[in-house]
């Protein structure tokens, strides 16, 4: 018997101030920012949880597995004090023994500044001085700096010729957000001096404990969360944003702000007939950052896997080499080992493999190869594990892989993009609200704004033009300082 | 509103932005920056507190009055001299 479909906007409001696009962590930043600066805000998910790639799923055996808690930089516990909670905030705990294996080198390390200079003199025999001015350098990159500079300049100016010290300082960057050697350096000094202030850290609790909890607080601010609601279209009118169309449903608004993809609103969501051709020159030019895939390894309950380390960026080719990071046939994986310490009291193990990937590689398969494929990465990936693991295959007892495929199904993004987009999209996403009033867009661009992190942080950031826009609609109410 | 009333306003924002740091002790000529770890993102909070708390726009080629507490202060107390302090 068919069961009578159930109206996932049952109640909705006919309008509401600001409709969110999309529960990734940009789009519930923001979402709760607004609604606590006393927005009406409607935050619409096509999937059935929230977080986007904050998101993790649970096997038969009780696995729990998580997709993207690799690791964040330290700010992370500033940004979930300030635009959410104390509690939140305090559940972030530091990921100290992070491990390098490849044929050039074999290294542990906290991963911070202090430990990076060491290992770089001690181990690369770098110099002090060039060690030191080259993190000044780093940090000092921002968003105002010419991108001449590309990040294979950087490394060619301070450690010319040593690819060794280049894979060092580059291979997490790189599974971090996709970014590679040819990427602007100031993308580079951004994300790896984030990383450098104090290490690599993780949520305490599992992503499933921090959307939950960010559930919460987006209700208790008032925020009006629909998930299983695609939003089909962004009607405009005369340059300005009217409404939206969710589930065949229209629902007017004031502003949208749009946590998809930054070319699927521009393209699809609003339509290009809204835009004047020079923006649209720029938005042709935006490249979609790489995609990824992944292997989740449950181990059994009552089995143990000895503390190897949290992070393990491993590789079997010789050299550094973005196109071979990206490659099918899989060279480097970085390992994430979730021990209990995770989720206290669970006792319970999980392994997640991560590589880049390119989607077309993947998409143009047929079925039945798609599967074969999908098989041989699962097995390949064991057989690497052996290594760090001895006896591994007879601690999992659940295995599975992703591919850009999967990633696309999940978030919608094209070619199941991991990182949104390189460098030029970020100045479509800040121009958008220029060419559309009311039109915003928050999440993973520009690679500096991508990760958990970014994408946050942009949240806010657009979330504060947001508030803007929103009150300068109703005059009167706002002072615009001059001096 | 009195230079003093703002003064205590933007230390009541900073107190919320920086829990961890003292700033009783500010220095009202030297940058914020220099005395309490601030970052751009703490700047941006601090724009978004006078808007949501007084309804002031500050805009961005302005940020640079926020560098020093004096900055704020003579910056900010003409737009909020008329103002009392419970708003
Ligand atoms: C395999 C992998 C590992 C990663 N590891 C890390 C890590 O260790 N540390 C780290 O900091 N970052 C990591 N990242 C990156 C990080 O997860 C992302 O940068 C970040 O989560 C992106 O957030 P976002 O706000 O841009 O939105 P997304 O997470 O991309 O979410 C967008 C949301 O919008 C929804 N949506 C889209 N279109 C519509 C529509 N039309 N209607 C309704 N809903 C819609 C999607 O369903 C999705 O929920 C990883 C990413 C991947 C893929």
């Amino acid at each position: 018997m068919d069961k009578p479909q159930k109206d996932w906007l049952k109640g909705v409001l006919s309008a509401y101030d600001t409709v969110v696009i999309g529960s990734g962590l940009a789009g519930m930043t923001s979402a709760n920012l607004l609604a606590k600066m006393g927005h009406k805000v409607l935050l619409a998910e096509h999937h059935y949880n929230m977080g986007g790639m904050a998101t993790w799923f649970k096997r038969k055996g009780g696995h729990i597995m998580d997709i993207s808690l690799h690791g964040f930089p330290y700010g992370m516990i500033k940004t979930l004090r300030k635009y959410w909670t104390q509690d939140i905030s305090k559940r972030v705990i530091q990921l100290k023994n992070i491990r390098f294996d490849n044929p050039q080198f074999s290294v542990n390390t906290s991963f911070d500044k202090i430990d990076f200079t060491h290992i770089l003199r001690e181990r690369f025999g770098i110099l002090k001085e060039v060690v030191d001015e080259f993190f000044v350098t780093a940090r000092g990159m921002n968003f105002y700096d010419d991108l001449i500079m590309t990040t294979r300049e950087l490394f060619e100016k301070y450690f010319p010729g040593r690819t060794d010290v280049w894979r060092f300082l580059m291979e997490p960057i790189t599974y971090a957000n996709g970014s590679t050697l040819d990427d602007p350096a100031l993308t580079y000094g951004i994300v790896f001096s984030n990383f450098m202030d104090k290490g690599v850290f993780t949520y305490q609790g599992g992503t499933d404990h921090l959307i939950k909890e960010m559930k919460q607080e987006l209700l208790r601010n008032g925020v009006d969360i629909r998930t299983h609601c695609m939003v089909e279209k962004i009607y405009i009118e005369d340059k300005m944003v009217q409404g939206v169309r969710i589930n065949g449903q229209d629902i007017l608004c004031k502003s949208v702000l749009s946590n998809s993809n930054l070319l699927t609103t521009i393209e699809d969501l609003a339509g290009e007939e809204h835009f004047n051709s020079e923006f649209l020159e720029e938005v042709k030019k935006v490249r979609l950052n790489n995609s990824s895939c992944q292997v989740y390894m449950g181990i059994k309950k009552g089995e143990t896997i000895p503390h190897v380390g949290d992070l393990l960026f491993s590789s079997v080719a010789d050299e550094y080499c973005t196109e071979q990071i990206l490659n099918k046939d899989v060279t480097s994986r970085t390992f994430s080992f979730y021990y209990p310490e995770i989720r206290p009291g669970t006792n319970r193990y999980s392994i997640v493999s991560s590589t880049n990937a390119r989607y077309q590689d993947w998409a143009k398969l047929s079925e039945s190869q798609y599967k074969k494929d999908k098989h041989d990465l699962e097995q390949s990936t064991l057989d690497a594990l052996e290594k760090y693991v001895p006896g591994i295959r007879k601690k999992v007892d659940h295995i599975e892989a992703s591919t850009p495929k999967t990633f696309k199904r999940y978030t919608l993004h094209p070619s199941g993009t991991s990182f949104g987009t390189k460098f030029e999209g970020l100045k479509v996403s800040r121009d958008l609200p220029k060419q559309i009033n009311g039109l915003f867009h928050a999440g993973s661009v520009g690679i500096i704004m991508s990760g958990w992190l970014g994408a946050a942080n942009y949240g806010v950031i657009v979330a504060n033009e947001t508030d803007k826009f929103l009150r300068q609609l109703s005059p009167g109410l706002l002072v615009t300082a001059s001096v | 509103m009195t230079i003093e009333d703002v003064r205590q306003i933007i230390l009541n924002i900073l107190a919320d932005i920086a829990p961890d740091e003292d700033i009783s002790s500010i220095d009202d000529n030297t940058k914020l920056r220099d005395q309490i770890d601030l970052d751009s993102m703490d700047f941006l909070d601090i724009v978004m507190e006078l808007r949501k708390r007084f309804n002031i726009e500050v805009p961005e080629k302005d940020y640079e009055h926020l560098a020093t507490m004096a900055g704020c202060v003579s910056y900010l107390t003409p737009l909020l001299k008329d103002r009392s302090m419970a708003s």
